[in-house]
């Protein structure tokens, strides 16, 4: 459990020492609680409960240091143009393809690693605001307030950090596993 | 007319915001005539439900 609860803070965190703060103080936590918890299912749901609580904390403290606004900057806005053609229409050789059935590769450890890596990609902030939203589950609304930006800069960074993300997986999983079904 | 680029913004912002029925009306159209647009709405969800899958695989 501690194996995985270091992996999620360190990918949210990108910091190893408050990534090992947060998961210590949740087991912390965890431990002192313990006896309240019937199974360990539930004890496990509640103190990933904590450490999201933990990790949303630290975001939040460093939201007010200088830098945590600049997610707009990071991808610019013309990165992903060469997708497209003068009509702003999909080029023949981006035309997003299929991905067949990709919940076939949650089975695979090779594609969480993948997965991984191309978040890993993502520029610092820009990454940050796409794992509050989609990992931490919060709403834009709370995400702008956290970060003091404008609703607006929000969904661009969540659309540019997706077509990044979505490239990164295209690349390297999805078109290669197409190669590897042709061989 | 909405175009790729268009089409593809809207359908991000349609996970973090609801669209005008004007919105849905144009996106609803071109994704009729663009499978790469529909390909696109089909990864942009694959992309939310790994995302929950690493978070509650953990929680």
């Amino acid at each position: 459990m501690r194996h995985d609860m270091l992996k999620f803070a360190r990918l949210q965190l990108r910091d190893e020492a408050a990534a090992e703060d947060a998961v210590q103080e949740a087991l912390a936590a965890a431990i002192s609680a313990r006896a309240q918890f019937g199974n360990r299912a539930q004890l496990k749901t509640w103190v990933f409960g904590i450490l999201k609580h933990k990790i949303v904390d630290i975001i939040r403290a460093r939201a007010r240091s200088p830098g945590a606004g600049q997610a707009i900057e990071e991808i610019p806005e013309d990165a992903y143009d060469d997708l497209f053609n003068q009509q702003d229409r999909w080029q023949e050789e981006s035309r997003p393809s299929g991905w067949g059935n990709p919940e076939q590769s949650y089975a695979s450890r090779q594609f969480w690693l993948v997965f991984e890596l191309c978040l890993t990609r993502l520029p610092e902030n820009t990454a940050r605001i796409f794992m509050m939203r989609e990992m931490l589950g919060l709403e834009t609304a709370e995400i702008c307030k956290e970060l003091s930006i404008s609703s607006t800069n929000c969904w661009v960074v969540l659309h540019r950090a997706r077509m990044g993300l979505r490239l990164c997986l295209e690349e390297r999983w999805f078109k290669r596993e197409e190669k590897h079904a042709e061989l | 007319m909405l175009n790729c680029k268009q089409a593809a913004e809207l359908m991000s912002q349609g996970m973090d915001r609801h669209l005008s029925l004007h919105d849905k009306m144009s996106l609803r159209f071109h994704l009729l005539m663009c499978s790469g647009c529909r390909n696109f709405g089909k990864q942009m969800k694959f992309l939310r439900q790994a995302c929950r899958k690493i978070s509650h695989d953990i929680g």
